[in-house]
């Protein structure tokens, strides 16, 4: 074989191999599209379950799973941000630096079951604050923390830095810097790690099981401090604990799930691309 | 010359992290008014010099420094210096041209509003004093919202002399600033300092032993650390007399 053939091989293989990687993800929407359309109705987003959940809507479920995402953010985002600017803008190599380096790798290893039990020791138990919204916002917060720290880290470290030297030339302090050169610059990427951490956020199960989820719930909660239904709890409960439940019911959640993480998604790009074109240069 | 120095460097050594001795007992006094050119063999220590005069050297890490730089009197170094209000005073303009992403107008009114300046009257004016000073209003006055990118090389590196005279300094930088620059744009620049002397110092690395010559008031020859002599700029270029300052102005070497 000739080193042009092996090179058309070659090509050919990783496009192969490339396009491999778009069929699970297509496969996974259209099925899930499929078999959930069906049972998306106006009704189905905005009422209660009735007759134990097999009929009805998902609705305190989807308010639930918005809260939480908008908990975790309250939870997460200052103090990932506030981190990752710690590390990329001031911190040198010291003990604090590598001790906190050390912390974010290994809370990204944790499995998610172990912060729900960290969860239900930390907060529900410990700080008294009960099964509750605050107490899974806290836990999913925590979660998320070493994915956004990582890539708002990056981002803020991939901003040139010529532009740190020039701003500090004209006699801007380190924080002005910080604040009027780096942060606009390195905001897409911060955003992208925002919400890459909330989508994942929104889909977990296991760190709600023990600190706010709730199986089933006639009301909806009345303040932070109340249990709630969740999406990805929800799901997982009328798909093994509910015996005669429509498939059209489970396929239907799953795919609400699936398109307010997407939407989140879609949110973050359009700010990103209108971000980036309002600081062209 | 009878006037107190503006700046004065007694006894500077400075030496970066790994270990390379970068200047070594540099002893100078610059006066204002003036344009003073610092020029040698690429690394022979002009730029570190330089970015100490504003502390720029404090940004890289590990670094050990001997000896004072007094402005006005006072050293640089001291503790209770405000090193923002100190490189709003001694500005530096940079090599290549380095604009912020922005408009031209969000350039040149950037320091005065770090400085916590907010009156646009006070802002305005001092966008049409620095452009006119830098030669630069009548090209851009009518796009002065316009992205400071879409400027050309000789007109971005204008505008970014015109950013540090927006601070009213009374000390400016020039690190090669017409480094990038075409021979017409390299020109304009050059005219514009002996413009710009009447109101503040100009301590400039010239891009060539040309240039040195033909802007300068007085000149130092810096090689491997060391100022080898400090002269007026005529004698300086015309009667060397340290034999490497005249094997450098000649090309021997360099």
């Amino acid at each position: 074989m000739s080193r042009q053939q092996a090179q058309k091989v070659v090509v050919a293989i990783i496009t192969a191999v490339a396009a491999l990687v778009v069929i699970p993800i297509i496969l996974v929407i259209a099925f899930i599209v499929i078999q959930g359309i069906g049972a998306i109705s106006w009704e189905f987003l905005t009422t209660m379950p009735r007759n134990g959940m097999r009929e009805g809507g998902i609705m305190p479920a989807i308010l639930g799973t918005v809260l939480l995402t908008f908990g975790t953010f309250i939870a997460c985002i200052p103090l990932a941000i506030g981190t990752a600017i710690y590390l990329a803008e001031y911190a040198g190599e010291n003990r604090l630096t590598r001790w906190v380096r050390l912390a974010i790798v290994n809370l990204a290893g944790i499995p998610s079951i172990v912060y729900g039990l960290f969860g239900l020791g930390a907060f529900v138990l410990f700080m008294k604050l009960g099964t509750s919204i605050i107490a899974g916002s806290l836990t999913l917060g925590i979660m998320t923390l070493p994915v956004v720290i990582s890539t708002a880290e990056e981002a803020i470290l991939a901003v040139p830095q010529r532009f740190r030297v020039v701003s500090l030339s004209l006699g801007a302090t380190r924080w002005q810097t910080i604040r009027h050169q780096v942060l606009p610059h390195a905001l897409p990427g911060i955003l992208t790690g925002v919400i890459l951490g909330l989508s994942r956020a929104a889909g977990e199960t296991a760190p709600l099981l023990f600190t706010v989820a709730a199986f089933y719930l006639p009301d909806l909660p009345a303040s932070l401090f109340d249990q709630t239904m969740a999406l990805p709890y929800h799901l997982y409960v009328i798909s093994t604990q509910v015996p005669d439940m429509p498939v059209s019911i489970q396929y239907g959640t799953a795919l609400v799930l699936l398109l307010f993480v997407l939407s989140l998604t879609l949110v973050a790009a359009i700010v990103r691309t209108r971000m980036r074109r309002r600081r062209e240069w | 010359m009878p006037m107190e120095p503006l700046l004065s460097i007694k006894n500077l050594y400075f030496t970066y992290e790994d270990e390379i001795e970068a200047l070594r007992d540099i002893s100078l006094d610059i006066y204002p008014h003036e344009v003073f050119v610092l020029f040698g063999p690429s690394r022979s220590g002009k730029t570190t010099l330089l970015r100490l005069l504003n502390r720029l050297s404090d940004l890289k890490a590990g670094c050990e420094r001997q000896g004072l730089i007094e402005f006005k009197g006072k050293n640089i170094f001291d503790p209770d210096v405000v090193v923002s209000d100190l490189r709003r005073n001694i500005s530096m303009v940079f090599a290549l041209p380095s604009p912020l992403p922005g408009s031209i107008y969000d350039n040149l009114t950037y320091g005065l509003k770090m400085a916590g300046i907010r009156d646009t009257a006070v802002l305005e004016e001092q966008v049409e004093k620095s452009l006119q000073q830098a030669a630069l209003w009548d090209e851009v006055k009518d796009r002065l919202h316009k992205s400071a990118f879409a400027l050309s090389g000789g007109q971005q590196q204008r505008l970014c002399i015109a950013r540090s005279l927006a601070l009213e300094p009374e000390v400016i930088l020039l690190d090669n600033p017409t480094s990038g620059l075409d021979p017409l744009s390299t020109s304009v620049v050059e005219d514009s300092l002996q413009e710009l002397k009447q109101y503040y110092c100009i301590i400039m690395v010239p891009h060539s032993v040309q240039q040195a010559a033909r802007v300068a008031d007085r000149a130092g020859f810096m090689l491997d650390g060391e100022l080898i002599e400090v002269e007026r700029g005529a004698a300086l270029f015309t009667r060397p007399r340290d034999q490497r300052t005249e094997d450098y102005i000649t090309g021997r070497f360099g």
